[in-house]
């Protein structure tokens, strides 16, 4: 389309004031794209060039070590984000396709457009606020912090994203495919679970890894609920290190040997995140409904 | 629909033709009869399922301002609305008031408006009407790229590259040229509500590009050709063309970025200072409401403390949701009819 422009710049008319205007607009556009590019580079210069220092066998092995020695490392918050990341998918993956599946092949009505706005709703809710929630059900409820609490916290995050993107991608099964289950005797419910919700597999798929990758980077929701721990935790009702929450801790810390640490945690969770969001285009690429992500 | 699906089939002719076969056919009828009466109890087992899947969400918002409002009552009762005008912040004394914090995130959210949404309409411009064909996609991919970065990362980068790049070379400039307005005033310490405008526009220029981009699309490609026919430059063609025709959308992106703006946390938490103080000077440290919650909530140590804290948290989430509701319809007044996209 852009092209249609050059062919009226051969006209007399054409003032130079407005030719000047735009060059300028499309100056002004380019530099834009270059200034947003810039800190996406820088951070991940850094990341990487900061980051790739600082890691070592004995960062991905060890706990960290006390304040003035050197060495240790974030095993146990790898550890305690991979279990906290996982109790919020048991809860919120089953939760947020069933809810897709009832929007999609329900919710044509007055109370699924209620579901689908508090969906919405949910989705803008701040994660800070989404942790005092979360505090005040599971923690006081518990009476102290928890690798549950934190995964409760994340799940709320994770719902709304995956409730959405499997409604979205139901919706895109012919309904056709659905006919000609029924026409064959197939029940509904067994229509709903292995004719739809099977093609639209690696669409779901996307979904919930991009609401996977949006919580596995989140620390305000973790401060008081997983709260952070020194050592290794495997249950669930104990607190709980986080890669997230360790970097926060570290970043804001005085001394540069945490500082060299937080950048290699860094750059660990971002590979994490990478690697989930990768991991979904080449899904998403492969399946059979494409125009996912 | 299911139900008309079903039904179809019987409605076509032969039916009525068959009647004189009833009889003959009945015995063989009756076993899917009664396979079709325990797949009606298990579909509706399904259905009942799934609508507590969704009742479930309306139950975590219900839960969530439920909790919100409960915890809260203590310092509610205390302080009624005075409680977001006063300024002292006396955990001692057990005096609060949340005005610093509410005066800390609309200004650091409205300076990340002001530098990210000219940057982000330019980016979703070039993306969709300048840039070559080819590069549309990959363009689109980088910019939605800073999206998925945590926000604890862009804090860490902010405090050990942004931070000291700004006390260094930007703010000293600011202060000798632009001083005169009293917005540079004072010492640089690099950390302040700049260095959290700065961070946050550089966080919400990727939401704002990406609904700028989908309702700039939206708008049929005749408006484009007809401006053009009428010997518009391509510049103008864009102006009265598309932003026009996309200006209710845009905003529905600009406010969309204010929301997500006003709740964030850790990487605000991590540059503005975190000193409860107003001041006029953009070099100055503040305070937001979600970085008090964040350093003070584990800390809290009387009931009414963490009431006050958690009546931050309230606030903070009935404005977000006001917030958003407003993009929301913003955005569907452009896109009806167009799919939707589920993370917008």
């Amino acid at each position: 389309m852009p092209d249609l422009s050059k062919s009226t710049q051969g006209l007399p008319r054409m003032g130079l004031w407005r030719r000047a205007k735009n060059y300028a607009a499309t100056f002004f556009a380019g530099a834009a794209v270059f200034l947003v590019l810039v800190p996406l580079t820088a951070i991940f210069a850094y990341l990487v060039y900061k980051g790739v220092g600082a890691l070592n066998w004995a960062f991905l092995t060890q706990t960290p070590k006390p304040v003035g020695e050197a060495g240790g490392g974030m095993a146990n918050a790898i550890a305690g984000s991979v279990l906290i990341l996982a109790i919020a998918s048991v809860v919120g993956v089953p939760v947020g396709i069933g809810a897709g599946i009832y929007l999609a092949e329900y919710g044509r009505n007055r109370f699924g457009n209620l579901v689908r706005f508090t969906a919405d709703v949910l989705n803008g809710v701040p994660s800070i606020v989404v942790g005092i929630v979360a505090y005040s059900i599971v923690v006081l409820g518990q009476g102290h912090f928890s690798a549950l609490a934190g995964g409760v916290a994340l799940a709320i995050m994770m719902i709304p994203t995956i409730t959405r993107a499997t409604e979205e991608m139901l919706l895109l099964v012919p309904q056709a495919i659905r006919e000609a289950a029924y026409g064959l005797g197939v029940p509904r419910w067994r229509t709903t679970l292995s004719i739809t919700l099977r093609t639209a597999t690696s669409g779901v798929i996307t979904g919930v890894m991009l609401a996977f990758a949006r919580v596995a980077g989140e620390t305000a929701p973790l401060l008081f609920t997983a709260f952070g721990n020194q050592y290794w935790n495997w249950k669930i009702n104990q607190p709980t290190a986080a890669l997230s929450l360790q970097v926060y801790t570290y970043a804001i810390s005085p001394f540069d040997e945490w500082h060299r640490q937080a950048w290699a945690g860094a750059l660990i969770l971002i590979i994490l995140i990478v690697a989930s969001v990768g991991a979904v285009r080449i899904v998403a690429g492969r399946g059979m409904l494409k125009g996912a992500s | 629909m299911a139900n008309q699906a079903l039904g179809a089939p019987r409605l076509p002719g032969p039916q009525p033709a068959a009647k004189s076969e009833v009889v003959s056919i009945s015995t063989a009828r009756t076993a899917p009869l009664s396979k079709a009466g325990t797949s009606q109890v298990a579909d509706r087992l399904f259905y009942f399922a799934m609508l507590g899947c969704g009742v479930c969400i309306l139950g975590l918002v219900a839960l969530i301002v439920y909790e919100l409002i409960s915890k809260s009552s203590l310092s509610l009762h205390a302080f009624g609305w005075r409680f977001f005008f006063r300024s002292e912040w006396d955990p001692v004394n057990e005096q609060f008031g949340a005005w610093p914090f509410v005066y800390g995130t609309v200004v650091s959210s409205l300076l990340a408006l002001l530098l990210a949404v000219p940057l982000a309409v330019g980016v979703a411009v070039f993306i969709t009407e300048m840039c070559p064909r080819r590069l549309r996609g990959p363009l689109a991919f980088l910019t939605e790229l800073l999206a998925a970065i945590p926000s604890v990362i862009y804090g860490l980068w902010a405090i050990f590259v942004l931070v000291p790049l700004l006390r260094q070379y930007v703010e000293p400039l600011l202060m000798k040229y632009l001083g005169w307005t009293g917005l540079f005033d004072g010492p640089a310490y690099g950390i302040g509500m700049l260095a959290a405008g700065v961070i946050l526009a550089i966080m919400v220029v990727p939401i704002i590009s990406s609904i700028t981009r989908e309702v700039m699309t939206a708008v049929p490609q005749q408006q484009r050709e007809a401006v053009l026919a009428l010997g518009a430059t391509r510049w103008e063609m864009i102006r009265t063309g598309v932003l026009r025709n996309a200006r209710a959308g845009i905003l529905g992106g600009v406010i969309l970025g204010l929301g997500r703006a006003l709740g964030e946390t850790m990487a605000v938490t991590m540059v503005i200072g975190n000193r409860p103080e107003i001041s006029k000077s953009l070099l100055a440290p503040g305070y937001t409401m979600a970085s008090v919650i964040a350093n003070e909530f584990s800390e809290a140590t009387s009931d009414k403390y963490l009431s006050a804290l958690v009546e931050v948290g309230l606030a903070l989430f009935l404005v977000t949701i006001i917030v958003n509701i407003l993009a929301q319809l913003l955005v569907w007044s452009v896109t009806r009819g167009m799919p939707t996209r589920s993370n917008a």
